[in-house]
């Protein structure tokens, strides 16, 4: 601890953003602690399967962020839950779950998001109907030709997307979009079809959003390639029936018709909640968005400032993020924490 | 009592409910198999709207929603003011050959009775 804490910053969180921060802070010669609470980093990308938009396998993507991890000789605390931080004297307080207490100049959050609990969503029926599963939970069985979605040793027959649970949603208090779900929904919608390529699949949606570069087409290619069928319409519930299958009800709102279906599968869609505690605010004076995500000082001007002096936002924890963005939003926080480090801001 | 109703719109009818699990929905594979860019179709409504029998009720994005969905009670009906000029097709932002499909679908039409 020869480093002056003046001149150290803190890294909460080793997902990609936290990873991307802390690989800018050493490049730069910056002294820097990643805490990460899981026993690896990472972050939600351990999850995932395949990636959106070009179908990458996740686990090669991961190893690239491992490897820089290794390359930058990363000193990650992994297993380390951060606790608090606080902000006395110019200097930050950082509190980990064992009590160990460190000082730092600056801080970088960049602790993620957490998944929405789809059993709040009662009416789909999640951890009571055991065909009702999330698009995580979706990933996983993927990783396993073995299992997938295999009934009975029998590939499935139909299988429906449900988008927007948890997002978008008065009942559950999100309004706003979650943005990645849209295109992982297609992304799965594939690998669903190319894994079962006799199973009909169909997503049910509100509007799709397909903001990022190669998402248009990847929808297209879903439809005139893997003729998979896009339904404007909310599920608006599921029940099961006799034999386990999943009966759900939507509106046809392009026809204006209800419209009954039965699939093997329901997947839903679950959105990303703030992962910030809510204490942070209370020790911090850390201001949140409407949708509760951290907040940052100037949309235009400002991305990545929180409203606390010296502690700045990289990744899904600053609202829904895609893996380039939250990379680039490290990258960007690791300059602007050396920018105010060196006094310059 | 009926009459009366009728009279303001309020009769009652065969539910409109589109049941997935028994309709046949065979009929837009067979179309998506001819003409592979019927899939691509996002259903903006550009067809219908620039649609020259679009007064007669023909509307492309229409007809190809209810194949789809298994609903081909009317489907006959509504496809025979086609004059197949092909207005539709060239306003189509997906590139589907819209007049191919409906050419495709009266002569399976056509074979079908
Ligand atoms: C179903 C689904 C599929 C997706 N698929 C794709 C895809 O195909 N392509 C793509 O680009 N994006 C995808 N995403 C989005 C992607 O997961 C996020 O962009 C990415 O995970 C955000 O990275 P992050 O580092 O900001 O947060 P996270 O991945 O959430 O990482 C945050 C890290 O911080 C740690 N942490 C949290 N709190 C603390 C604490 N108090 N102390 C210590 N450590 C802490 C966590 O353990 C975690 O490791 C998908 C998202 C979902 C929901
Ligand atoms: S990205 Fe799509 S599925 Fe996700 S909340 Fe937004 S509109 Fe809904
Ligand atoms: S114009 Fe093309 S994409 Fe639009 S509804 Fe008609 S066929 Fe579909
Ligand atoms: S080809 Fe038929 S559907 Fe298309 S614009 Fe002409 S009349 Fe309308």
């Amino acid at each position: 601890m020869s480093v002056n804490p003046k001149k150290r910053v803190a890294v909460v969180g080793a997902g990609v953003a936290g990873i991307a921060a802390a690989v800018a802070l050493k490049r730069a010669g910056v002294d820097a602690d990643v805490y990460e609470k899981e026993s690896g980093p990472g972050g939600h990308l351990t999850r995932w399967h395949a990636l959106f938009p070009g179908r990458e396998n996740a686990a090669t993507v991961l190893q690239g962020f491992l490897n820089e991890v290794k390359e930058n000789r990363l000193d990650i605390r992994t297993g380390t839950l951060v606790t608090d931080i606080r902000k006395e004297n110019g200097l930050f307080r950082v509190t980990t779950g064992s009590g160990e207490c460190s000082e730092y100049g600056a801080v970088l959050l960049a602790n993620g998001f957490r998944l929405f609990d789809a059993a709040r969503k009662e009416e789909y029926g999640y951890g009571i109907y055991p065909r009702v599963i999330t698009s995580p939970d979706l990933e996983k069985r993927m990783e396993d030709p073995a299992t997938g979605l295999l009934i009975h040793n029998q590939a499935p027959k139909k299988v429906a997307f449900v988008h927007c649970v948890g997002s978008r949603d008065a009942k559950v208090g999100n309004r706003y979009c979650s943005k990645v779900c849209c295109i992982s929904g297609v992304k799965q919608a594939i690998a669903v079809r190319e894994q079962y390529p006799s199973c009909e699949v169909m997503n049910f949606y509100m509007d799709l959003r397909m903001f990022g570069s190669g998402f248009e087409e990847l929808y297209q290619e879903a439809q005139e390639k893997y003729g998979i069928n896009f339904i404007r319409g909310r599920v608006s519930e599921a029940a099961p029936t006799l034999d386990g299958s999943i009966q759900v009800k939507a509106e046809d709102t392009l026809l204006g018709c209800p419209l009954k279906v039965t699939v093997d599968w329901l997947i839903l869609l679950v959105g990303m909640e703030p992962g910030i505690p809510g204490s942070l605010h209370d020790s911090l004076g850390l201001e949140r968005d409407d949708a509760g995500f951290a907040g940052c000082r100037n949309k235009f001007l400002l991305p990545g400032y929180s409203s606390v002096d010296g502690l700045f936002l990289a990744g899904a924890c600053a609202g829904p993020a895609t893996i380039p963005d939250s990379v680039n939003q490290g990258r960007a926080a690791a300059l602007s924490a050396i920018h105010y480090l060196n006094g310059k801001v | 009592m009926n009459g009366k109703n009728d009279k303001w719109g309020f009769h009652t009818e065969k539910s409109n409910l589109i049941t997935l699990d028994s309709n046949d929905r065979s009929l837009v594979n067979i179309l998506a198999e001819q003409v592979p860019s019927l899939n691509s179709c996002f259903f903006c409504g550009s067809c219908g709207a620039t649609c020259t029998a679009s007064d007669d009720g023909m509307n492309f994005r229409l007809v190809h929603l209810l194949l789809r969905r298994g609903e081909l009670q009317t489907v006959n009906k509504i496809i025979r003011s086609c004059l197949l000029c092909g207005k539709c097709t060239l306003v189509c932002p997906r590139n589907v050959d819209t007049r191919a499909v409906i050419y495709n679908l009266k002569i399976l039409i056509h074979e079908l009775h």
